[in-house]
């Protein structure tokens, strides 16, 4: 066990050393000058050479990146061209949106795919599980960003129920609560969360069909156990592999999907934040935020390996 | 394709909704080469926000450009996105899976742990690093999107490869002297097409939604080119006075990816019949 963890953890370090250098090969290198891009073409060389200095570009390349690295790994980080704070500052503040969102996102996801997942395969080929498997299909070909808008015409635009963007902040200071907070959040996690359940429920239930066909279960069944036990202390807990593995993919979605509902619903979060970088040509902010996220799917990727090895003892023998 | 087959496949619902709707999508970006009701980007604003009528079967949008021209149009804009990003993918991907799979070892690890490390990337992240330094564009988020597939394709590649290196008939191709090369193209290659086509389809309508996204943020294809992402955008404006225009290009964007991703599922059954029956 503590091989494979090793292993799998120098796979981790290795993948975000890599991806690091890849973000800042691309952010600052590529181009030829981040300080020709940020002014752009009307730059006069005084300018350039000024922001270069400010930017510590003049340095050598090597330094730079060591530099980045070292920072980042103290938590401290370089400040934002058009905000002029610390990028950690601003991302921290912004998380403050972006976590719960994906947070109660996932929650939606999983609770919403594993009921339908489940009923369909104990409906197998029964009119709730075509229904279910339709709807998912459906589902799936649903671009978040149109379901987001979809659900501010219906709840914002016809009911007027809510408001159609914005966030009012957690505290009464700012003007909200916890739950104005939480209000101004779950359309957008709703809208998230139906593409990744749609995709979720199908793979639970094929999992749940692959299970119960397997011999423990009929020997389950053989025992006296009822459909319904077998399928809560047998079945489940087996399926949860490849529902896992997919759930450890879709993480990937839920961030890039954050980032585009963010903006449907104008939420100040992480995803905003990365747009709004573009539009300024904030190289700092998009750099940082970039790793940030792209570390986010290598972590989760990680604990979902880790998490395997735990539920079923043949894949950390098998290295 | 033996006959056979296409009785199958004229028998298989999801094969034969999914081939009608890509038709439909594909019918639809061809005859928008040759005519639309009108040209996409004329702005008539006179005539901004009109309702359905017989000059405007969908009506206009806030600078009065027809959106009935604008979705035919926007069919071509996904089509292209679809092709050269599946394209990209598919071209390396297979390249690199029939490396790992032929000559195995540090190569294969190498390459597989490439593949692990881009999933770190997914396209909206590729694209959003591109554009931040080449601006937004439409061949920024092709190239975005078609680099994440390449590791898509690598794996299924090495995968199914690996399993057809494993038969009878390539041992004893190798044993008459065959090379490499040329058992991957005389044989793997032609094994694993099938599964490279479902995966091809599915790939494409993912392309279809990861670029209607880059679009709706405007890091896609841009003005005076009409996208079906784009146009959501400029609905979101409008939504209180002119709520259908955001329903449209939504509607025309489920239509194609379900039609791709159906498609998909039924070559997937009508190619595999063993894994058909077990679903």
């Amino acid at each position: 066990m503590s091989v494979f963890l090793l292993r799998r953890f120098a796979t981790f370090l290795l993948t975000l050393l890599v991806a690091s250098v890849v973000v800042f090969a691309v952010l600052e290198l590529l181009p030829g000058n981040a300080a020709e891009i940020i002014l752009g073409d009307t730059a006069t060389p005084e300018s350039l050479a000024a922001l270069n200095t400010k930017l510590g570009l003049d340095r050598p390349v090597l330094t730079r990146y060591a530099d980045w690295m070292a920072g980042l790994a103290q938590g401290r980080t370089a400040n934002s061209i058009s905000y002029d704070t610390p990028t950690a500052e601003l991302i921290a503040e912004r998380l403050r949106v972006t976590l719960p969102l994906a947070l109660i996102a996932m929650a939606l996801t999983t609770v919403l795919a594993l009921a339908l997942g489940v009923y369909a395969a104990s409906r197998h080929n029964g009119i709730g599980d075509v229904g279910v498997m339709a709807a998912s299909q459906i589902g799936i070909a649903i671009p978040n960003f149109w379901f987001a808008i979809l659900l501010i015409l219906l709840f914002a635009v016809k009911l007027q129920w809510v408001s159609a963007g914005g966030f009012p902040g957690w505290t009464e200071d700012d003007g909200g609560g916890l739950w104005e907070g939480l209000q101004a959040l779950i359309l957008p996690a709703i809208a998230l969360a139906l593409v990744q359940a749609a995709i979720l429920a199908r793979v639970t239930r094929s999992a749940v069909l692959e299970v119960m066909r397997e011999d423990f279960v009929r020997t389950a069944r053989a025992k006296g156990l009822t459909r319904r036990q077998a399928l809560w202390r047998h079945v489940l807990r087996n399926a949860m592999i490849p529902v896992l593995t997919v759930m450890g993919l879709q993480f990937a979605n839920l961030i890039t999907g954050t980032i585009v509902v963010e903006n449907v619903f104008v939420l100040p979060g992480v995803g905003r934040l990365i747009f709004q970088a573009i539009s300024n040509r904030d190289l700092v902010v998009v750099r940082d935020v970039v790793m940030l996220l792209a570390a986010v799917v290598v972590i989760v990727n990680f604990v979902v390996d880790v998490l395997y090895a735990l539920i079923d003892p043949r894949l950390r023998h098998g290295g | 394709m033996s006959s056979s087959f296409v009785t199958r496949a004229l028998r298989h619902p999801s094969f034969v909704l999914g081939a009608l709707l890509s038709v439909f999508m594909a019918g639809a970006a061809a005859l928008s080469l040759l005519w639309s009701p009108y040209p996409p980007a004329e702005i008539d604003i006179p005539n901004k926000l009109a309702a359905p009528s017989a000059a405007h079967w969908l009506g206009t949008d806030s600078l009065g450009r027809d959106i009935a021209s604008q979705l035919l149009v926007g069919a071509q804009n996904s089509i292209v996105v679809g092709v050269i990003a599946v394209g990209i993918g598919l071209g390396l991907g297979v390249f690199f899976g029939c490396l790992a799979s032929a000559r195995r070892g540090w190569v294969e690890e190498l390459v597989m742990r490439a593949a692990d490390f881009t999933f770190a990337f997914p396209a909206l992240l590729s694209a959003i690093m591109l554009t931040a330094i080449y601006g937004p564009g439409l061949v920024m988020s092709i190239v975005a999107i078609g680099i994440f597939n390449i590791p898509v394709f690598a794996r299924i590649t090495r995968g199914a490869a690996n399993a057809v290196w494993s038969r009878e008939y390539v041992l004893a191709a190798r044993t008459s002297g065959k090379g490499a090369v040329r058992i991957t193209l005389d044989h793997v290659l032609p094994n694993i097409a099938s599964q490279l086509i479902v995966q091809a389809t599915i790939s494409f309508a993912t392309a279809i939604l990861a670029e209607a996204a880059l679009s709706y943020l405007g890091l896609g294809t841009q003005p005076p080119q009409p996208s079906w992402g784009r146009m959501l955008n400029e609905a979101q404006s409008q939504m209180f006075q002119a709520p259908m225009l955001a329903v449209y290009p939504g509607v025309a964007i489920v239509l194609s990816v379900l039609g791709l991703n159906l498609l998909g599922d039924g070559l997937r059954d009508l190619m595999d019949p063993k894994l058909a029956r077990r679903r």
